[in-house]
């Protein structure tokens, strides 16, 4: 198939929309189909072979808050030529509802359409019977795809009919094997977390209460945590003769990030809510990595109940202590769970999300013509 | 001699009467200027926002382009007054982003009714910069008048409410 899929915010730029467009293109073209992707793109940067720039994002206020969006008429040339010029048989158009680029193709296209929603439509009913004709250029999709519940249902809320259910993919083999970072995971045993330090419903606390307990009779054993926020402000809260155990990273890039998977010994997800997939968690196992993480549903479907991971109570650092100890004096028992992670992340391997994304594709191109211009 | 001094004295006195009665209705007056200027830039503030719906409903500019300015617009509209300045600033920037995007004069250059409804919205951005640079001169000229301590001993501005600057962000000239 010829696919043309727009992407609404910069290539460039780290996001999870840009990870996906990226993933989910390089999946299908090592299926064998012709892929084309139109992005904002700074052109001074090298681009991948099937990216198409669209000119740059430029930020402006969205929602009540600024975005980086690509719009006016040097944006929708660009989107014109390509559609015009791209041959498509069908366009899948990313967040359709922001006012960028998926927008634009969504409104200038003719011919199947599929759209994927990544995150919850703002409140803006006002808005869409005020303006008909983004209704029309929303009601022109044909496939509609959501990667959480919580944006299937407000794409449902405001544009009626049903959207299909198809969470984020993981590159697995993209975490399968690393080089660990110099002197990692060392003797005494490390647990590893990732994410935003400060965010409250990240968990980071929790594990840092459960740390005390397990140090205690473990001389060797350390924490090592990335992710952006106030490391000081976190290291405070261990108890003093324990701060140099652990070792605070910062931010990583995505390619430091496997690395740092692959430097621990045990992986700590300790969200107390707030998550609809895991993402994370799910490159975790994809390092192949034993799992220890927090009771949320989310976790719960992606370590198949406790088969694939260790589960324990949310928000209790006594418990998350006693698994994880647990689990530290158990290296059977940590073998066992990393083939068992490898095996249940398979199920969002990329490969088989984009063939659930085919065979959305191929249900709306059924008895069609090729993507044109609208007249 | 007493004569002459209870003769001076009542003079004083009506002298200074005068003279408060005059201080008291330039008071009075500066709240009234106030007052007016306050409405014209609320007025001005409206045809701005009026401006740009017209502009982003008219399918003249490209769907996403409309969608940003219609979604300003509709900010400024719910905007209660304490979220008032913030709203209108962001259509301010909205209104640069998107009648600052290259190739947007030159698209709409062909059309004479897209130009006219661009130029009512400059113009009546232009309006809103003018409106509120002479709104914020009374409003702080009342502020010192108030402040002068006979103003504040007798309480000349009665019951009127200390004016309040506007502050917000409503320069159109685009940031090239």
């Amino acid at each position: 198939m010829r696919i043309g899929i727009a992407c609404p915010y910069s290539w460039d730029v780290p996001g999870g929309v840009q990870q996906h467009v990226r993933d989910l293109a390089e999946a299908l073209i090592d299926m064998r189909h012709e892929v084309s992707v139109i992005a904002p793109a700074d052109e001074d940067r090298p681009l991948p072979p099937y990216v198409v720039p669209a000119g740059r994002a430029m930020p402006v206020p969205y929602n009540g808050s600024v975005a980086r969006l690509a719009f006016g008429p040097l944006s929708a040339n660009r989107v014109r030529r390509w559609l015009r010029d791209g041959g498509f048989d069908v366009l899948h158009a990313h967040e359709p509802a922001v006012p960028s680029l998926s927008l634009l193709a969504c409104w200038m296209a003719a011919g199947p359409i599929v759209a994927t929603v990544h995150t919850a439509m703002p409140r803006s009913r006002v808005l869409l019977a005020t303006q008909p004709v983004l209704r029309s250029a929303l009601e022109k999709i044909d496939g509609r795809i959501a990667v959480s519940e919580a944006a299937r249902s407000t794409f449902v809320e405001h544009l009626g009919g049903d959207a299909v259910l198809i969470p984020n993919g993981v590159m697995t083999r993209r975490y399968r094997h690393a080089e660990p970072l110099p002197g990692w995971p060392g003797t005494g045993g490390t647990i590893g977390f990732l994410g935003r330090m400060d965010e409250p419903r990240k968990g980071l606390a929790v594990l840092l209460d459960a740390f005390e307990p397990l140090a205690a009779g473990r001389d060797g054993l350390r924490l090592l945590i990335a992710g952006p926020g106030d490391a000081d402000e976190q290291r405070r809260k261990l108890p003093a003769g324990l701060r140099d155990r652990a070792v605070f990273l910062g931010e990583v890039s995505e390619d430091h990030k496997v690395r740092v998977l692959h430097s621990v010994d045990i992986f700590c997800s300790p969200n107390t809510g707030g998550e609809s997939f895991g993402i994370v968690t799910a490159e975790a196992m994809a390092a192949g990595l034993p799992i220890v993480a927090s009771d949320i549903p989310a976790f719960r479907q992606v370590l198949r109940g406790g088969l694939a991971g260790e589960l324990f109570a949310v928000g209790d650092p006594a418990d998350l202590a006693r698994v994880t100890a647990r689990l530290l004096d158990d290296p059977a028992r940590r073998a066992e769970l990393s083939v068992a992670a490898l095996d249940a992340v398979a199920d969002y391997d990329w490969n088989k999300v984009a063939r659930d994304v085919l065979s959305v594709y191929e249900t709306v191109v059924l008895g069609r013509s090729t993507v044109g211009i609208a007249q | 001699m007493t004569w002459t001094i209870i003769v001076l004295l009542v003079l004083a006195l009506v002298l200074w009467g005068f003279y408060v009665s005059w201080r008291a209705s330039r008071l009075d007056r500066l709240h009234n200027r106030v007052e007016a200027a306050r409405t014209a830039l609320d007025l001005a503030l409206v045809r701005r926002s009026s401006a740009a719906a017209e502009l982003a409903s008219s399918g003249l500019l490209d769907l996403a382009t409309s969608l940003l300015l219609a979604d300003a617009v509709r900010r400024t509209r719910q905007a209660g007054p304490v979220e008032r300045d913030l709203a209108e600033s962001d259509l301010t920037r909205a209104l640069r982003a998107t009648l600052g995007e290259p190739g947007l004069r030159a698209e709409l250059a062909a059309d004479q009714d897209a130009e006219a409804m661009v130029a009512e919205v400059e113009a009546a951005a232009q309006q809103v910069f003018i409106a509120r640079k002479f709104y914020n001169d009374v409003a702080g000229r009342t502020i010192d008048a108030r402040r002068r301590p006979l103003a504040r001993v007798l309480r000349l501005s009665g019951r009127a409410k200390q004016p309040e600057f506007f502050d917000m962000d409503d320069e159109m000239s685009p940031a090239v």
